[in-house]
């Protein structure tokens, strides 16, 4: 089990728990970041920083301050 | 004969980036009473529209990604929702995206509101090779579900009617199963509990604890608290999470069984392919410069300027024309000077930067509607938080370009007070295109071989000036952290004509409503006040009137900048109105010398260094009315208003006063 902002570019991996209190929780639960849900880790912006995830079928930017309170299951690509 | 009925009130809700503006727009048309501004829906947008033999009035809501508010925009949203005043939801469904858009609709369904679901862009999912079942998803969510395509107007007809229909029937969403049977059964026990009718989505908030037991009996909190006790939860689906997830899971069970492909799909991921360029490590920051620079060319520089001149030569000959028949008629020499040199001299000279202003706006429009915003407003966010502020700030900044009064308006988008605070107070330094007529005149009279030069500088201390303050107010009085950043980034998507079409219409609106009213009343008063004398007698020099007597005792003020006559001192004045004012009352107040042209009397008023003391002035003193009456909104309190005027004056006043007295001495020096 691993950080979501620990996951490499281009790879994915199944939600295991969300981090994090109150209202920004809540944002990335309706977001649809839920346990078992599948994300990929798309890529960084070009300073670095916020990170752009794929979840649910469309794209999804966090800074990887966020990122970091969602731990994942790294998946293997087949 | 039939009863007359009464107009049904619809609510158009949905998720940002699901194309619920343009059907609003496609369902209104042109009976759209107020205007939005792109991607970000300030106002309730209100229109009408008759369907199925009833008259409708829709108001369009802010999107939301849930029926829990984040931002004042989205409570906005959340509070005309529960208001009780719509006959009828209309959820705006992105096919392309069903999971997460049927999210909301999953808590809308519980709000006990007639409602129907638009699933929008369907004929995008057909193009992916995937059909989905309506019917299922309408048996399952237990309302009307009708496929249509807004951008195409394909059935919109069919939607309104169900629509109708469902709302004249008053006809609640249908009971759904979102739930487990131990959470089914927690949650009947909570409506029980409440007594007084509630609906779903309220008991679903007590039981959860999004909504606070307080207001209930004692002995219906004991109750509820005990009925959370029943909910199985574990340490990753905890309380707060059990909800959403089993929400989210009934919709990943529905959305597969709904969604079937019909054919291997062709050229999917478009947008990710696109992004790897435009959003890309090596080229998303050059390809972010070039396209602003690109949109700061066309309107500024050649294209804009060259329709501007054309223009101007139209207004200039019209008022020639104008000059020689009422020259010829015999009118009075007042009333001949009030329609040339006032109202058509003045309005005229503002009413040339039409073009340019229509080009601003129709290519921020596109930027927004294509999905590009979003991109930079990810890539900026990294630059911003260093200012105290989340990338989502960038929109506001950049529309502050445009005009400041929607730009402070959509500071709305923002979560926190802290930054919208810090966006309304530096927007107004991103110097908006009412002052680029001041700008243009100034320099076309003194800067005529840099005027590019010239025009990048004044843009570039702005934006300088703005970041200084920023860093100022972040550590002073507005300190603390930047908001969290979860944004979505919507697919890549061809803007439509008639989105486009409508939001430039509507900023082209406003200014023409601006020319045919506050600027017509100021250039019409300057006129006014430059024809008369205190004694009511006809000034035949402008420097015996009534306003040469008013500007005299303002003038002194600005001897430090190097614009201390007392014309350079009225119509700075006039530009508190609307900035354009600052030209219009120039136009009236330098007489045309035997050249006729304005120009030619700037050149003897000022010098290069006064000039461009002036134009630090004009950057950065306080807005015109509107932009303060949008800023008093959205600060909300008066202390922060005067706060933001008075730094405004106090810098632009030590700023040109700074650059002047510098200059001079330089030039002594050398």
């Amino acid at each position: 089990m691993i950080r979501l902002s620990e996951l490499p570019y281009g790879q994915s991996g199944v939600v295991v728990r969300i981090g994090g209190a109150g209202a920004l929780r809540r944002r990335i639960i309706d977001m649809g970041l839920t346990p078992g849900t599948a994300v990929r880790m798309g890529r960084a912006a070009p300073l670095g920083d916020p990170v752009q995830i794929a979840v649910r079928g469309y794209e999804l930017s966090i800074r990887k301050s966020e990122a970091r309170e969602i731990l994942v299951e790294e998946r293997k690509e087949r | 004969m039939k009863k007359k009925e009464r107009t049904l009130k619809f609510a158009l809700a949905g998720n940002p980036n699901c194309g619920k503006t343009t059907l609003f727009n496609r369902i209104t048309g042109s009976s759209q009473s107020v205007g939005n501004w792109p991607g970000v829906t300030v106002e309730r947008k209100a229109g009408t529209a008759r369907a199925a033999g009833a008259l409708i009035s829709v108001v369009d809501l802010p999107g939301i990604y849930s029926l829990a508010p984040y931002s004042p925009e989205e409570k906005v949203a959340h509070d005309y929702l529960l208001s009780g005043e719509p006959d009828l939801i209309l959820d705006v469904v992105d096919a392309t995206n069903l999971e997460r858009n049927l999210y909301l609709t999953t808590q809308l369904s519980e709000l006990g509101i007639p409602m129907a679901v638009a699933l929008n862009m369907a004929d995008e999912v057909e193009k992916r090779g995937e059909t989905i079942d309506c019917a299922l998803l309408s048996r399952k969510l237990g309302v009307p579900v009708v496929s249509v395509s807004a951008s195409r107007g394909t059935g919109v007809g069919l939607l309104l009617k169900a629509a109708v229909e469902t709302a004249r029937e008053k006809a609640s969403p249908l009971p759904a199963r979102f739930y487990s049977p131990a959470l089914e059964q927690a949650i009947r026990g909570t409506e029980e509990a409440v007594r007084t009718p509630c609906t779903r989505w309220r008991a679903v908030g007590l039981l959860e604890g999004s909504e606070p037991l307080s207001g209930l009996a004692p002995q219906a909190r004991r109750k509820i608290e005990a009925l959370r006790k029943t909910i199985p939860v574990t340490e990753a689906l905890d309380l707060d999470m059990i909800v959403a997830d089993q929400r989210y899971r009934f919709l990943g069970a529905l959305c597969r069984s709904a969604v079937r492909k019909t054919r291997v799909s062709s050229g999917g991921g478009y947008s990710e392919k696109i992004d790897r360029v435009l959003a890309g490590r090596f080229l998303g920051l050059p390809l972010f410069f070039l396209f602003m620079l690109g949109v700061f060319w066309v309107t500024f520089g050649a294209p804009g300027s060259f329709l501007g001149d054309w223009l101007n030569g139209r207004v200039l000959a019209f008022s020639r024309f104008l000059d020689g028949v009422l020259r010829s008629s015999g009118t009075q020499d007042w009333a001949r000077s009030l329609a040339v040199d006032g109202i058509l001299g003045g309005v005229g000279a503002v009413f040339v930067f039409l073009p340019q202003i229509v080009l601003l706006f129709a290519m921020l429009s596109f930027l927004e509607d294509s999905g590009y915003m979003a991109r930079a407003v990810f890539m900026m966010d990294r630059l911003l938080r260093k200012i105290g502020l989340s990338g989502r700030a960038f929109v506001p900044l950049l529309m502050g370009f445009g005009c400041t009064v929607p730009a402070v308006m959509s500071t709305r988008i923002l979560e926190r007070e802290k930054d919208r605070r810090l966006t309304v107070l530096i927007v107004p330094f991103m110097s908006c295109s009412a002052k680029m007529p001041v700008y243009s005149l100034i320099i076309s009279a003194l800067f005529a071989g840099h005027r590019a030069l010239t025009v990048f500088s004044v843009y570039a201390l702005g934006i300088v000036l703005g970041v200084l303050s920023a860093l100022l107010f972040k550590n002073t009085i507005l300190q603390g952290e930047p908001a969290p950043f979860v944004m979505e980034l919507p697919p890549y998507r061809v803007p439509t004509f008639q989105n486009l079409r409508l939001h430039v219409w509507q900023r082209l609106k406003d200014f023409l409503q601006k020319a045919g009213t506050v600027l017509l009343f100021a250039t019409v008063a300057v006129w006014f006040l430059q024809y008369f004398t205190p004694s009511m007698g006809h000034a035949s020099d402008p420097s015996q009137s009534i306003l040469a007597a008013a500007g005299k005792r303002i003038a002194p003020v600005f001897t430090l900048c190097g614009f201390g006559e007392w014309r350079q001192a009225v119509s700075l004045v006039t530009g508190l109105v609307a900035k354009e004012s600052v030209v219009s009352t120039m136009r009236v107040l330098y007489p045309a010398g035997v050249s006729g042209s304005l120009a030619e009397a700037l050149k003897a008023a000022f010098t290069p260094d006064s000039a461009y003391a002036f134009l630090i002035f004009v950057l950065l003193y306080t807005p015109c009315v509107a932009a303060l009456s949008a800023i008093r909104r959205e600060m909300g309190s008066l202390k922060w208003t005067a706060l933001t005027v008075g730094y405004q004056m106090g810098l632009a006043w030590f700023a040109s006063a700074f650059f002047y007295q510098w200059a001079t001495l330089l030039r002594h020096i050398f």
